[in-house]
């Protein structure tokens, strides 16, 4: 079983949903996602969606293009991703952790290198939000052979035809896109967010994971009760934007222990 | 049932091209291309858009011989097709008509679009009043700057020009946003400007854009009775390249000849020729040659033509370079500015900075060649809305001859 499914079997088990926080590598500081992550899986975090930074994320709005470019000018490479992956296993991380980044990078570094190198490292897959399933067919491939699972999209401009070919393709589980539109933190959630969820769930029985546009404590516990797993991104960094150098981590911790309580 | 390793294949110019975007607009890229796919089987379709042409555009646009830079060059006759004349001063009129009508068949109230030069945002600005249709223009602030007579020409045409500040503040960025724009708003029209993108736009665009080939190889065989030795013109992303480079594919005696940006050198960053330092890669939708280091982020870019100023080109002239039908070349900012002035000064004819880059490579080309052969050039825009950058960057000069 990979750890992505024995994650949630375990937290289906406990009664309990994963809480999946986006952090860019790199962001706010080189090696901040190495003091990061371990902190925020003390704090409940089950698994972590890690951002692999580009220099033109078209599906993200202005928070996340900002903390990709402060990776970028922090020097942080697609190697480096890999390496701060291995770190945190080193450093005894047990969560799962998925490598999100946008296409080019990655075939720059090549298909079958980038799946062997992530699943070396401890990796246990890919989210990669300008590949749809037509092109993916190559990484797909490469990243099944590896061990690791190629997460794939439901959105709601999806149409139930091509979500039940999604469904018959993913693995791991279901990133349910919560509304439409890029990234970004949001006053309100999608109140359409239950049609949707279940909408997917008719064509899968994979886990489904909410994001985009969860941003409070009110809005987890929302997604809590009708998926699997909810992740927060742009709330998150930009409250990590804000805080000072020497508050870095306990602030992304009081925020993330607030969001859960 | 979806098939999707069927559709794997669509939409490819080789190994070049595809469909990378966001799950989100897949739909709206689906319905697009079925949308698409009707019209082009629907002769009323085509005839709609050819009166629009004869009748509004202006079509068909001249042809004309250039007579004294021909005698200036010493060689090969050279002759002008005058995308300058079309309405709004520049080829890309032809596409922005066609989608537009395209858009009104789908029943789309908004229009989103990126331009650079400001040429496209002209173009669809000038489309959506004809149509009565919402748009709303994406412009890198840089690009603002330096094209503003092409801001305000937008602004009178009832779009609204929405200003890009992220990354290099040009063609780039402006096309991340209107991407972003149509996440959030997938039922709005993308009227995306160069035969860039995803499927099918590449296609459609160069589709709309071939009517400048068509009538030039016709004109070219009433005026001279033969046709081109070399077809010449400048490639940003390269819809007028590949409008009139198509109709020519099957003649295989015709030359094909692309231009692009040298900028100001040959390091990363000071220039746009992708077919001189890029490596094949995905930006924005579609697989191509791309601007990159050795990371795989998207480099910058330079040129003298926000037109041309851009890190990828059309995934078609990916192919037609690889496969040797088309070569491409590059003119630097220097060269294009000779032979901007060159070109008012002797044909009378102001071109745009982007066309100036052909024009250079034409300059080059024409000694090397005999009196008896010719070469055809897109002049694919005028040049109004340079003058400002050009008389920036020509002033010292320009004073000494006062």
């Amino acid at each position: 079983m990979s750890r992505i499914a024995a994650t949630f079997a375990r937290l289906k088990a406990e009664g309990r949903v994963a809480f999946m926080p986006f952090l860019t590598v790199g962001f706010p500081h080189r090696e901040s996602t190495l003091e990061l992550v371990p902190a925020l899986e003390a704090a409940g975090a089950a698994m972590f969606e890690l951002g692999v930074p580009f220099s033109d994320p078209l599906a993200d709005g202005a928070t996340i293009q900002r903390a990709s470019q402060r990776a970028l000018d922090n020097g942080v490479t697609f190697a480096f991703c890999l390496e701060t992956v291995a770190a945190l296993r080193s450093r005894g991380v047990q969560a799962p952790l998925l490598l999100m980044g946008y296409y080019n990078p990655l075939l720059r570094y090549g298909i079958e290198r980038a799946c062997a190198d992530l699943a070396a490292a401890g990796g246990d897959g890919w989210i990669i939000p300008d590949l749809p399933p037509e092109e993916a067919a190559e990484l797909q491939q490469a990243a099944t052979n590896h061990g690791l699972d190629f997460i794939m999209f439901a959105t709601p401009t999806t149409p139930d035809a091509r979500m039940a070919e999604v469904a018959r393709l993913a693995s791991g589980f279901i990133y349910c896109v919560s509304l439409t539109g890029v990234t970004g933190a949001r006053r309100d959630l999608n109140p359409e967010l239950d049609g949707f969820l279940a909408r997917v769930r008719q064509h899968t029985s994979l886990p489904l994971v909410v994001g985009f546009g969860i941003s409070t404590a009110a809005h987890v516990a929302r997604v809590a009760r009708i998926a699997d797993g909810a992740i927060v991104a742009s709330a998150l960094i930009d409250h990590i934007e804000r805080l000072p150098d020497d508050q870095v981590v306990p602030g992304a911790v009081a925020f993330v222990q607030n969001l859960l309580a | 049932m979806l098939q999707l390793e069927e559709k794997q294949i669509a939409g490819r110019f080789g190994p070049y091209g595809g469909r990378y975007i966001p799950e989100t607009l897949v739909p709206a890229v689906s319905s697009l291309e079925a949308a698409y796919a009707a019209v082009h089987e629907d002769p009323d379709f085509w005839a709609e858009l050819e009166h629009l042409h004869r009748t509004y555009t202006g079509r068909p646009t001249a042809l004309s011989f250039a007579r004294r830079l021909t005698e200036h060059c010493g060689g090969a006759q050279i002759f002008l097709k005058r995308e300058d004349l079309a309405h709004t001063g520049a080829h890309k009129i032809n596409n922005a008509l066609g989608q537009g009508l395209l858009a009104k068949r789908m029943g789309k109230r908004r229009i989103i679009a990126e331009t650079g030069a400001g040429q496209h945002g002209v173009a669809t600005a000038t489309v959506c009043a004809l149509l009565g249709l919402e748009c709303v223009v994406y412009m890198g602030v840089d690009d603002m700057a330096r094209q503003r007579p092409n801001v305000f020409r937008m602004r009178l045409l009832g779009a609204e020009v929405r200003g890009v500040s992220s990354g290099s503040r040009t063609l780039k960025d402006a096309i991340n946003e209107a991407m972003r724009d149509w996440v959030t708003n997938p039922e709005s029209y993308y009227l995306l400007g160069s035969a860039l993108g995803p499927h099918p736009y590449p296609t459609m665009v160069r589709d709309f854009q071939s009517v400048i080939g068509r009538e030039a190889r016709q004109q070219m065989l009433d005026a001279t009775g033969a046709l081109p030795d070399v077809v010449v013109a400048c490639v940003g992303g390269g819809s007028n390249a590949i409008g009139i480079f198509h109709p020519f594919l099957d003649d295989a005696g015709v030359a094909l000849r692309g231009v692009e940006a040298g900028g100001r050198g040959n390091l990363l960053g000071d220039h746009a020729a992708r077919f001189l330092a890029a490596s094949p890669g995905v930006l924005q939708g579609t697989f191509s040659y791309v601007l990159q280091n050795d990371d795989g982020q998207i480099a910058l870019t330079h040129s003298v033509s926000a037109g041309l100023d851009y890190a990828s080109v059309g995934p078609e002239h990916a192919w037609l370079h690889d496969t040797g039908r088309a070569s491409y070349t590059s003119a630097n900012d220097d060269e294009a500015l000779d032979a901007f002035q060159k070109l008012a000064h002797m044909e009378g004819i102001i071109p745009a900075l982007e066309t100036a880059h052909a024009i250079a490579e034409v300059l080059k080309l024409a000694p090397t060649m005999r009196p008896d052969q010719r070469i055809l050039v897109n002049l694919s825009g005028r040049g109004d809305k340079d003058i400002f950058t050009v008389a920036e960057v020509l002033k010292d000069e320009l004073r000494m001859e006062m």
